[in-house]
């Protein structure tokens, strides 16, 4: 295995166009490769990369480590941050490479998708913005072309007033979500909801976003039907983490609780 | 006029003190030699194919890929296997390597010898192996009804016919939880030019290691010298071999040492699992709560191979109806043969399966009768003198079932809210969504070997420069046995300076394995009367009355210092037996165990049952320990017992469908983490053992057996539902 250590974004850039595999914190890729699933034959390592490491108001570069976002990030995506891994895990992976795996329980993703951010991609051949809903493709899958990296996130100037992030788990930390979501609403009642790990990618749910942004002051009732409405507006499947049928429930129940927060 | 006076010194550090662990400090600094640290000048690397099919006849295998890898120096297939092939603990039923058949998913195929790990295991996964695939056997119930069982039991006490005026049925099941030890199974194998191996892995057990390696490999037992060496924690999954034989393979085929190491996905099939369990019950009371009869029928699954399993059945249905008097018991127990991946022994053995029926059996009962669970409990309560109501034996050692109720009772409960809540990190709840419930469970578990086997250990004990040197083979898992051995021949001996040194095979008899909480019974019998004996002989060929650090005294007198008692090369060898027991004979009935002991336990849990989210409050317990020893070892294997008891109540637990482990890895297969974990307020018992050292009772098992069954009760009283299944999963509350 070829590994470079370019201190400018050009050199990795290089590397990258070149076909070596980008490594941040490590703790996706090593855990692919030392379980043998891959074997990259060159790896451009971005931690010297200065650059990535920047945050700038709402533009959070691709380096920067879910520790920071914890300690620093906008209060949803802090909570969300609070829960990726163990301490250790956190020091060391960054938001870019939770990008790049694009794994379907990501737990950035839903405030993402919740505050409709864009993802900066560039390539030896310029720069380009993905909005969150184009980024990710399928379980895994993101709209990477060969020889791109994942530069930035870029969240809107203006967050919503109130984001709340919850995240259902078997254990009480350090484990895949089961269903994860963020719920933003601002002044006027306009009411997102995204969801992690109840469907191929992060998903919104447009229909409950509809019902509950035309109530200014929600009464139970609009809060059960935002809850049902979250519940079918997902896809989860069964797998050996959980059930079909758990998932859509849980997913219900902890939007509206997230909501209910928001509203407090 | 003053009288000289002598300050003799008292010695420090032995029985009743909690002396600094030996291997405390090591292991904290990161210079403990775990197995997977050990190394040596020009080894190799093994690692080994195995089969992904759950059942599959091998049509063929090609080893000409793997072999042409450069930098492989073997390659191995069951065509490669000196001897019989066949090992296992308790039956030899399983092969080395498999030839042509395959009957679990894993199951090892080809072994390989590299001179790194990666090119090890790039070339075990270029061995071509052609595999038909046949459908597997693995539902236990159709292993039942195929007659594909590895153990049958019946137990039967008294009139047959008999029926209580109150009856409640239940049905129950248990997951397949995993011991998950932080160190995987690791060992190093160095040739020793003359057609001899010493083998250094991780073990519960060297001595049945050594003679299942000789025999597997057709061997002469001087040939293969076991070795103690760093074990990173066990719970059971280190009591069969697993890459012990390989390692002797490769090291004898290649002539360097070999080194394995299991990676965690690896390790999740390379040793036993605890057996999960179906079991169907009936119990019968009077109005007041007396059991009348209870009526049991416990299926465990074996999965493909023998291991443990017959012995893990018969502890299940020996304690199937708990610490309770009952004269009408009929129990049938069954250990099917499956294609499901082997289990044998964990942590509770059989005890943590029935535990669960019989306790959510009598919280159904006491809501029956409208009475307090504890006190339809307290009202059957097994004592001394009684018969054990399955096996009939007459229980000659203090069993405190009822002082363990009562101490429980009184610790206070927790008032006000705990700061964690469920769903912690994730922030899924406030307080408002949260019910608070309780919940009790009382176990009882054998210590030691049971059913008539020769139970021993053999201990050494020799006056060094190094002050007292207590040999054995008896294996530290990190249990603290090293710790509380050398307490015991301080005190046994007057000899403040004592170590603990672990020998090989070669060089000390069998201690038995480090599992059934036996070592501080059984290695630390052996310790104290090798210790005492020695000391009645030192005494006696010099004619003091007394030892000490300094040497014999006679009447006060220094008459011969410690250093011409090392001169004279002082040393004693014991080998303890605990008494002896019996083999069930038709009807279950025997003296088959040598002791007993008794843990209850009371949980406390918050749940929201909206989401099916739990926080384990707290978990107290009162325990029979016999004699505490060394006090922060007692606390820390209730406390880590308890958390093992928590992770089966609430989340750990390997999904497997069709055969296939689906969650082999620490991302999926949870382990309680410090968020998970409750308080625990602890009472000990002091009443002693029949037959222990200084009163020992083993205190390794019983906070994990009737913890989990606490736990589900008490997310019961929370929800007021019914769950007849451990782990209680989320959508088992919610849904």
């Amino acid at each position: 295995m070829q590994a470079f250590h370019p201190k400018t974004l050009d050199e990795a850039l290089a590397a990258a166009a070149d076909g070596a595999t980008p490594l941040a914190g490590g703790t996706d890729l090593m855990v692919e490769v030392n379980f043998g699933k891959r074997r990259p034959e060159m790896v451009v390592g971005l931690r010297r990369i200065a650059e990535l490491r920047e945050w700038e108001r709402s533009r959070i570069g691709s380096g920067v480590t879910w520790r920071r976002v914890e300690r620093d990030g906008p209060r949803a995506y802090a909570q969300a941050a609070r829960t990726v891994g163990s301490p250790q895990i956190r020091n060391a992976a960054t938001i870019g490479g939770n990008l790049g795996t694009a794994s379907p329980a990501g737990d950035g993703h839903p405030f993402l998708a919740a505050v409709d951010a864009s993802i900066e991609i560039a390539s030896t051949s310029g720069r380009r913005l993905v909005p969150w809903y184009e980024f990710f493709t399928g379980p895994k899958q993101n709209a990477l072309q060969p020889g791109e990296l994942i530069t930035a996130v870029v969240l809107p100037e203006r967050l919503p007033e109130r984001h709340e992030f919850g995240k259902v788990g078997v254990r009480n930390a350090m484990v895949i979500s089961t269903v994860c979501c963020v719920v933003t609403r601002d002044t006027e009642g306009s009411t997102t909801v995204a969801l992690g790990s109840v469907g191929p990618t992060p998903i919104r749910v447009p229909a409950a976003e509809e019902m509950i942004s035309a109530e200014p002051s929600p009464s139970d009732s609009a809060l059960g039907e935002f809850a049902r409405l979250v519940s079918e507006g997902v896809r989860p499947i069964t797998d050996h983490r959980s059930t079909e049928e758990y998932r859509r429930h849980a997913a219900g129940v902890l939007a509206r609780r997230l909501l209910e927060r928001c509203l407090a | 006029m003053t009288t000289p006076t002598r300050t003799r010194p008292t010695v420090t550090s032995g029985i009743g003190d909690s002396p600094l662990r030996p291997d405390g400090v090591p292991k904290l600094k990161g210079e403990f030699q775990y197995a997977q640290d050990l190394w040596s000048e020009g080894m190799l690397w093994g690692a080994t194919t195995r089969s992904p099919h759950a059942r599959a006849r091998i049509v063929s295998i090609d080893i000409g890929p793997a072999l042409a890898t450069g930098g492989v120096h073997a390659v191995l297939t069951a065509d490669d296997v000196p001897g019989p092939g066949m090992f296992g603990l308790e039956h030899p039923d399983q092969p080395v390597l498999a030839s042509d058949e395959i009957n679990y998913w894993g199951e090892p195929v080809a072994i390989v010898a590299a001179e790194d790990p990666d090119t090890a295991r790039r070339a075990a996964a270029a061995v071509v192996v052609e595999y038909e695939a046949l459908p597997p056997l693995t539902d236990p119930e159709e292993a039942d009804r195929a007659d594909s069982v590895f153990r049958r039991l019946q137990i039967r006490s008294g009139d047959q016919e008999v029926t209580g005026e109150v009856v409640v049925e239940g049905y129950y099941e248990v997951g397949t939880q995993d011991q998950a030890p932080l160190g995987t199974e690791a060992g190093l194998a160095v040739p020793d030019g003359s057609g001899g191996v010493d083998l250094y892995a991780t073990s519960q057990f060297v001595h049945a290691d050594q003679s299942q390696v000789v025999e597997a490999l057709g061997l002469r037992p001087e040939q293969v010298r076991s070795h103690p060496t760093g074990v990173g924690g066990a719970f059971g999954a280190r009591e069969d071999v697993n890459l012990h034989i390989h390692l002797v393979m490769l090291a004898l085929h290649t002539g360097q040492p070999v080194k394995m190491v299991y990676q965690r996905s690896e390790s999740f099939t390379g040793h036993v699992h605890r057996h999960p369990a179906r079991m169907w019950y009936r119990h019968h009371a009077t109005r007041d709560g007396k059991l009348v009869r209870v009526e049991a029928k416990i299926l465990l699954d074996g999965g493909a191979y023998a291991s443990t399993t017959s012995a893990v059945l018969a502890n299940a249905c020996y304690f199937a109806v708990g610490p309770y008097r009952v004269d009408s018991v009929l129990v049938e127990g069954i250990g099917v043969k499956t294609n499901n991946p082997p289990c044998g022994a964990m942590r509770g053995f059989g005890a943590v399966q029935s535990n669960f029926g019989y306790e959510s059996q009598m919280d159904r009962l006491a809501a029956e009768l409208g009475m307090d669970p504890l006190e339809l409990r307290r009202r059957n309560a097994l004592a001394t003198g009684d018969r054990n109501p399955t096996t009939q034996q007459v229980i000659q050692t203090p069993l405190p079932v009822a002082e363990c109720i009562d101490s429980l009772a009184a610790i206070p409960l927790p008032d006000g809210d705990d700061p964690i809540l469920p769903g912690g990190s994730g922030l899924t709840t406030d307080r408002s969504h949260i019910v608070r419930g309780v919940g009790y469970s009382v176990g009882i578990k054998n210590l030691g070997f049971s059913e008539g086997s020769d139970d021993y250990a053999e201990a050494r004990v020799r006056l060094t420069d190094e002050g007292a040197v207590v040999e054995t083979a008896a294996i530290e898992v990190g249990q603290g046995l090293v710790t509380v051995l050398a307490q015991m021949a301080r005190t046994a001996l007057g000899i403040s300076k004592a170590i603990v040194r672990h020998v090989d095979t070669s060089r000390i008899g069998s201690a038995g394995s480090t599992s059934a909480s036996r070592q501080t019974q059984i290695s630390g019998g052996a310790v104290m009367e090798a210790s005492r004996r020695l000391r009645e002989r030192i005494l006696a060929h010099h004619g003091g009355d007394e030892l000490d650090d300094l040497g014999v005294h006679r009447a006060g007198e220094l008459i011969a210092p410690m250093s011409e008692l090392i001169r004279e090369g002082w040393e004693e060898t014991y080998t303890f037996r605990h008494p002896p027991t019996t083999p069930p004979d038709d009807d279950g009935h025997g003296d088959i165990h040598a002791d007993f002991a008794i843990a209850a336990h009371r949980a406390v849990v918050d749940v929201d049952p909206e989401l099916g989210l739990v926080r384990v409050v707290r978990v107290d317990t009162a325990q029979d320990v016999g004699r505490v020893l060394n006090p922060v070892s007692v606390q820390g294997q209730i406390e880590g017992g308890i958390m093992q008891g928590v992770g089966l109540a609430v989340m750990e637990e390997l999904v497997i469908q069709d055969g296939v482990i689906r969650n082999p890895n620490f991302t999926d297969y949870l382990l309680p983490t410090i968020l998970d974990a409750p308080d625990v307020e602890m009472l000990l018992i002091e009443q002693g053992s029949w037959w222990g050292p200084f009163g020992a009772k083993g205190v390794g098992e019983p906070p994990t057996i009737s913890s989990t069954a606490a736990v589900a009760a008490a997310i019961r009283n929370a929800i007021g539902r019914d769950l007849n299944r451990v782990p209680v999963r989320p959508e088992d509350i919610a849904l």
